[in-house]
């Protein structure tokens, strides 16, 4: 997938202002606010809207003219729940894999399988109407697999999920982009959860390209602990200074570099010679929230 | 299945055969075309979908087989055919405008209303061939609404003629202008109802509109029946699809039904044009639609 000064402008805003991305094969995440063009450049990745300038290609195709040939070999989820109420979701993802190109019976046995992927399979002969929200994003995300896409574009697939529904639902899509073989692109406006599953990242503000990068280049730092004790942080923090890590103060709590298993056993050392009473002690990799902590100049105009 | 799966609930072994790519065909625009057309042709009589959704082309079907039991019975007792296989389509006027009413609105603010619509744009389907495949099934599902009672009349009306083979003969061909003639009214009908019901999402706003269109001009052939000339009265059944039919019939089957004087030419151009229109119409409004 490569996109070359790619713009989209709406009457009003510009949307999309000269994107240069490419992007491999794998898991890859797209974020950014509400309204920085996310959206707008998956339907163009879909050849469902024009580009307003540059040039686009997915799978080696151009969506403006190959748009038919790329919507076959595509996944989309869109944002929104988008499934009929009152229909059978087994029947639901056979018609959708039908409209796909598929013929009639490779319909029906990719839908119930699409539906055991996604965890419905027993619940898959009933009405879309009577699911929890996770159950419709699920069959959202069946029919976007069921015709077995080179390529998924997945709209805020978490939207409207409970932690749990959220948890399950990444380590899902996680399944899908490393042991099926599909290369994922996953939107969100949530940079934590799309670190967690993702493989490169891309990051785009007002149409604008923040930082494309893989994760493991942007997360070159350990991972850290967390140690939040109820009184006598400064205590602590000295004892820890002397035994030679490189702790740091932050807010009520401190952060020591995790560089084996036996600083656990240290901190907890510490903490209980000086007899403090522990609040919290977690485990934590170096966000790369922090890499975009500072919002960059160019990012306070375009796209409200 | 069952055994599989209780197998997994129990905690033994697990079966995950793991995930398999799809080598086999995908088919070109002709087969997801008739796939959306059948899936929709399905969804008119409520096939596929909850009890609720059955019941109301459940019941007009059944107006409509019950009036050709009684034309059979009719036919049988007393030999007179009360109900010909033209005038069964007129006979069944505000019943297929109900179903209509009812249908059209089923088979695209659903899509509409549940935003289904971007599910189908992001697959190989093309927006034009998407409008097509819904006029097609309601015109076929109206069709075949006519076409079940109208055979159900011809066997009962086989068994009661008297006329031998050539009798049959008659009668066979008779059925047939039938079946043709409720084809040209179903496509006149269907065509004109969903673009109506394509404009909102809200089923029962479209029912309105649908059944509107259809009455809204009948006092103005009411009037003009009763006031205007000769040439005024055999061209007001333009206005309305209705009776731009019965206009139609007459010119085609040469039957009586309406005065259309020298007229009958331009009840045909009026009809192709309003189903060329209307299709046309139904296209542009989903080339709009945002997917």
């Amino acid at each position: 997938m490569q996109t070359r000064a790619l713009t989209k402008h709406y009457p009003r805003v510009t949307a999309l202002d000269a994107l240069t991305l490419d992007v491999e094969p794998g898991i890859i995440g797209l974020v950014g606010a509400n309204g920085a063009g996310k959206s707008t450049l998956i339907k163009i990745l879909l050849g469902l809207l024009d580009s307003s300038g540059g040039s686009v290609r997915v799978l080696g195709m151009d969506p403006a003219t190959d748009g038919e040939a790329i919507r076959a070999r595509v996944g989309y989820m869109p944002e929104h729940s988008a499934l009929p109420p009152d229909m059978i979701a087994a029947e639901f993802v056979t018609h959708m894999a039908q409209i796909s190109g598929l013929p009639r019976t490779a319909a029906r046995e990719r839908a119930s399988e699409a539906l055991r992927h996604v965890g419905l399979y027993e619940e898959r002969y009933r009405q879309i109407g009577g699911y929890s929200t996770g159950m419709k994003q699920r069959v959202t995300l069946a029919q976007a697999l069921v015709h077995d896409p080179d390529l998924l574009l997945l709209d805020e697939p978490t939207n409207g999920l409970d932690p749990a529904g959220r948890d399950s639902m990444l380590s899902l899509i996680q399944r899908i982009g490393s042991e099926f073989g599909i290369s994922v692109l996953v939107c969100s406006h949530l940079l934590g959860e799309v670190e967690r599953i993702c493989e490169s990242l891309i990051a785009i503000d007002a149409g604008k390209l923040l930082r494309a990068d893989r994760i493991s280049s942007m997360t070159q730092r350990r991972d850290v602990l967390v140690v939040e004790v109820d009184e006598g942080v400064e205590q602590l923090f000295a004892r820890l200074n002397e035994i030679g890590h490189g702790v740091r103060r932050a807010g009520r709590g401190l952060l020591v570099p995790l560089e084996s298993d036996d600083t656990f056993d240290l901190i907890m050392g510490t903490v209980a010679a000086l007899d403090l009473p522990l609040h919290r002690l977690d485990q934590r990799r170096h966000g790369i929230a922090e890499l975009f902590a500072d919002p960059p100049e160019e990012a306070s105009h375009g796209v409200g | 299945m069952a055994s599989a799966d209780s197998l997994i609930n129990n905690g033994g072994v697990i079966h995950d055969i793991g995930y398999r790519r799809y080598t086999g065909a995908r088919l070109g625009r002709r087969h997801i075309v008739t796939a959306l057309y059948l899936h929709s042709l399905r969804t008119a009589f409520g096939l596929g979908r909850s009890a609720k959704a059955k019941i109301f082309p459940g019941i007009v079907a059944l107006i409509a087989f019950g009036v050709a039991v009684i034309a059979v019975a009719i036919r049988s007792q007393s030999g007179e055919i009360a109900i010909s296989y033209l005038y069964y389509t007129s006979v069944m006027g505000i019943p297929v405008l109900l179903f209509l009413a009812v249908v059209a609105p089923e088979l695209v603010c659903r899509d509409l209303r549940a935003q289904v619509l971007p599910l189908y744009f992001s697959r190989p389907l093309r927006r034009a061939d998407y409008a097509v495949a819904k006029v097609a099934a309601m015109i076929s599902a109206v069709w075949l609404l006519l076409a079940g009672p109208l055979l159900l009349m011809f066997l009962g009306g086989v068994f009661a003629q008297t006329g031998g083979a050539s009798g049959a003969r008659h009668e066979f061909t008779d059925f047939l202008g039938g079946l043709a003639w409720a084809a040209i009214a179903a496509a006149v009908l269907g065509a004109v109802a969903m673009p109506l019901a394509s404009w909102t999402s809200r089923r029962a706003v479209s029912a309105v509109v649908i059944v509107s269109a259809f009455l809204v001009t009948t006092p103005v052939i009411g009037v003009v029946d009763d006031l205007g000339g000769d040439t005024a009265r055999q061209l007001v059944r333009l206005v309305n699809p209705l009776t731009l039919l019965d206009g139609l019939q007459t010119w085609i089957f040469r039957t009586s039904r309406v005065d259309i004087g020298r007229y009958g030419s331009l009840y045909l151009v009026g009809a192709l044009a309003l189903v060329g229109g209307c299709v046309a119409l139904l296209i542009v409004r989903y080339r709009k639609v945002a997917a």
